[in-house]
């Protein structure tokens, strides 16, 4: 019998091979899109983007302890881009940190799984966000507290392209650069489209690479495939491959990812997915899934 | 006079950085006008200058905090209040870390540099965010006993300073209210470094023969409404001074204690009316704005008619 992601589940601590990461972001992605349906509330297209970033990371990469969210040696990670919300909290529910039945509770009174991540509410969320371009300050102080303690943890913070189009991401570009501290990365989730358009229609970013290394970071000399593991495992390992800080990794990524409907579209950045939508997309979903578990 | 509160302020600082390993301090390149270069010099791996960046400052502070650490930001007051405000309120006070916020240049104190660096809108700003502490020193002595409160505790506190020497109030053991001169005829509550003027007001009043109690109430929230509502039962007229706009600050903190808990008196507020203000000597300054000895004496006698 074949391997599913429910034995690979059952064992979340793990380091997970490429393929296996591939079929748990499958999985995770029919897991978003049944609970951002059910609650008729939440951001699909950025979670579907940044679905293998973050199971990459939580599977593969991480030094964590679900038992104990705030080890004061563990890595951090911040989702700059809060509204992926609820990529996090699924990759976050199925390591361990809280219940995956508490997923329904998405955005509902009471709830800790509050609408952008609140890290005093919910286990597991090294720093709220939600307010766009936080997160490279943020990961910035955390990355010099552990130089200054001489702890090795590492930081990373995911943005998409609202962060960058934030004039506190460039700040915190340029003050990383300045006081440059080990184990600190920035991961651009790159799918090109924001809210009301597509980058270039809002606010075109490029040559991204080479901004990035005027203002003074290490950034690795490929775009990855954001949504292929096998390329998230080679970016780690060039991750690892000097001792030259601040690092940065663009991914090439597609927002909506996964459903054909959705992919690319800037409408997907916030809708709701109404029950049409829902029944086409759920079919594409899972026979992605049934592949990815099949090549196992 | 005393020592101006920036120098008070930094020597404490680097003071405290000896036995509080989990002090750090980020300034925004004015750590030579803010004086938290003190600690730079003794502390250097514990001190970030990031630059004229008020926002990504308060941040990274915040990074620090969520790791054990306590950072003190440092920066004109203006600008920590309002290029550093989403950052202080998304970042710092949603999630109750332990950041100081030492807001330097308070009030008319930049008062050469004009509009743009004078902090009159402070107060409001920081004392409307949820679990914000609101203090404003009135003297050197105030300032660094905030400093010390303010580490003890373990979520954000806003500290606003002043630039200039100021007389010395008289001291207290902590940061608090101080009842510096008594009497029964009408209540001065003076915020900051008005305590001083209230003073010399009360000293005016009594030459006419009306006995002003003045206390200067540095800590706007939690604000000791115990204390204020204490010496008017006495007096039945209560005159607030402060040295900020009159719309959220601390006139306005006081009169909603008041009215919520239903606490009637004859009432008046001196602050900066809704305009801005403009470069100039301190104290002259100042005066045109209304804190001066003479007016609040004014003020205070128009109350008690």
């Amino acid at each position: 019998m074949n391997t599913s992601v429910k034995d690979l589940l059952s064992q979340p601590e793990r380091t997970f091979n490429a393929k296996e990461l591939a079929a748990l972001a499958a999985y995770f992605r029919v897991v978003m899109f049944d609970t951002l349906h059910d609650r008729g509330t939440g951001h699909w297209g950025g979670s579907a983007s940044s679905a293998e970033l973050t199971t990459s990371l939580y599977f593969n990469r991480m030094n964590i302890k679900a038992e104990d969210p705030t080890w004061e040696d563990r890595d951090r990670l911040i989702l700059s881009k809060g509204h992926a919300s609820m990529n996090l909290y699924t990759v976050l529910a199925h390591r361990g940190f809280f219940p995956v039945e508490e997923l329904s509770t998405f955005r509902k009174l009471d709830s800790r799984l509050q609408g952008h991540p609140c890290m005093n509410k919910l286990p597991g969320v090294d720093m709220s966000t939600g307010a766009l371009g936080h997160g490279l300050s943020v990961g910035l102080g955390m990355a010099l507290a552990a130089k200054l303690s001489g702890k090795s943890f590492w930081t990373y913070v995911i943005t998409g392209e609202g962060c960058l189009n934030e004039g506190q991401s460039w700040e915190a570009l340029m003050s990383a650069a300045k006081f440059k501290p080990e184990h600190f990365v920035l991961m651009v989730d790159y799918n090109k489209v924001q809210l009301d358009g597509t980058e270039e229609q809002i606010m075109p970013l490029g040559p991204l690479s080479d901004k990035l290394k005027s203002f003074g970071w290490n950034v690795a000399p490929t775009a990855y495939d954001g949504n292929n593991t096998e390329d998230m495992l080679a970016s780690f390992a060039w991750m690892d491959s000097d001792d030259i800080w601040p690092k940065a990794v663009i991914y090439d990524t597609i927002k909506g990812k996964g459903v054909s409907f959705t992919e690319g579209k800037n409408a997907w950045h916030g809708a709701v997915i109404d029950d049409a939508s829902y029944a086409q997309g759920i079919v594409e979903l899972t026979s992605d899934l049934h592949q990815k578990e099949a090549a196992l | 006079m005393s020592m101006a509160m920036r120098d008070a302020f930094g020597s404490k600082l680097a003071e405290l950085g000896a036995t509080h390993p989990e002090l750090v301090v980020l300034d925004a390149d004015v750590s030579s006008s803010t004086k938290s270069a003190l600690f730079g010099k003794a502390f250097p791996d514990r001190f970030y200058n990031v630059g004229v960046a008020e926002g990504n400052m308060v941040d990274i502070a915040a990074g620090l905090a969520t790791c054990g650490y306590h950072p003190v930001v440092n920066a004109f007051s203006i600008f920590l209040a309002l290029k550093g405000t989403d950052q202080i309120r998304n970042t710092v006070c949603y999630n109750n870390l332990p950041v100081i916020i030492a807001g330097a240049y308070g009030g008319l104190s930049d008062s050469f540099d004009g509009a743009s660096h004078q902090a009159i809108t402070d107060i409001a700003i920081m004392r409307a965010l949820p679990n914000m502490q609101v203090i404003v020193p009135g003297d050197a002595a105030q300032a660094q006993q905030a400093l010390e409160y303010a580490l003890t505790q373990k979520g954000p506190v806003f500290i606003r300073l002043n630039r200039n020497p100021m007389p010395d109030l008289p001291s207290a053991s902590e940061i608090g209210t101080v009842c510096s001169v008594e009497g029964s005829d009408i209540t001065i509550a003076a915020n900051g470094i008005t305590a001083s003027y209230a003073n010399k007001a009360a000293s005016l009043l009594a030459k006419e023969g009306i006995k002003a109690e003045v206390l200067s109430v540095p800590v706007v929230k939690p604000l000791d409404v115990e204390s204020l509502k204490k010496s008017v039962s006495k007096t039945g007229a209560l005159l607030c001074v402060e040295e900020h706009v009159l719309m959220g600050g601390f006139a306005s903190a006081v009169s909603e204690a008041f009215m919520k808990q239903g606490i009637s008196c004859r009432f008046d507020a001196i602050g900066i009316e809704d305009t801005f203000t403009e470069s100039g000597p301190y104290e002259p300054l100042l005066a045109k704005y209304g804190i001066s000895a003479e007016n609040i004496a004014m003020r205070a006698k128009n109350l008690c008619k």
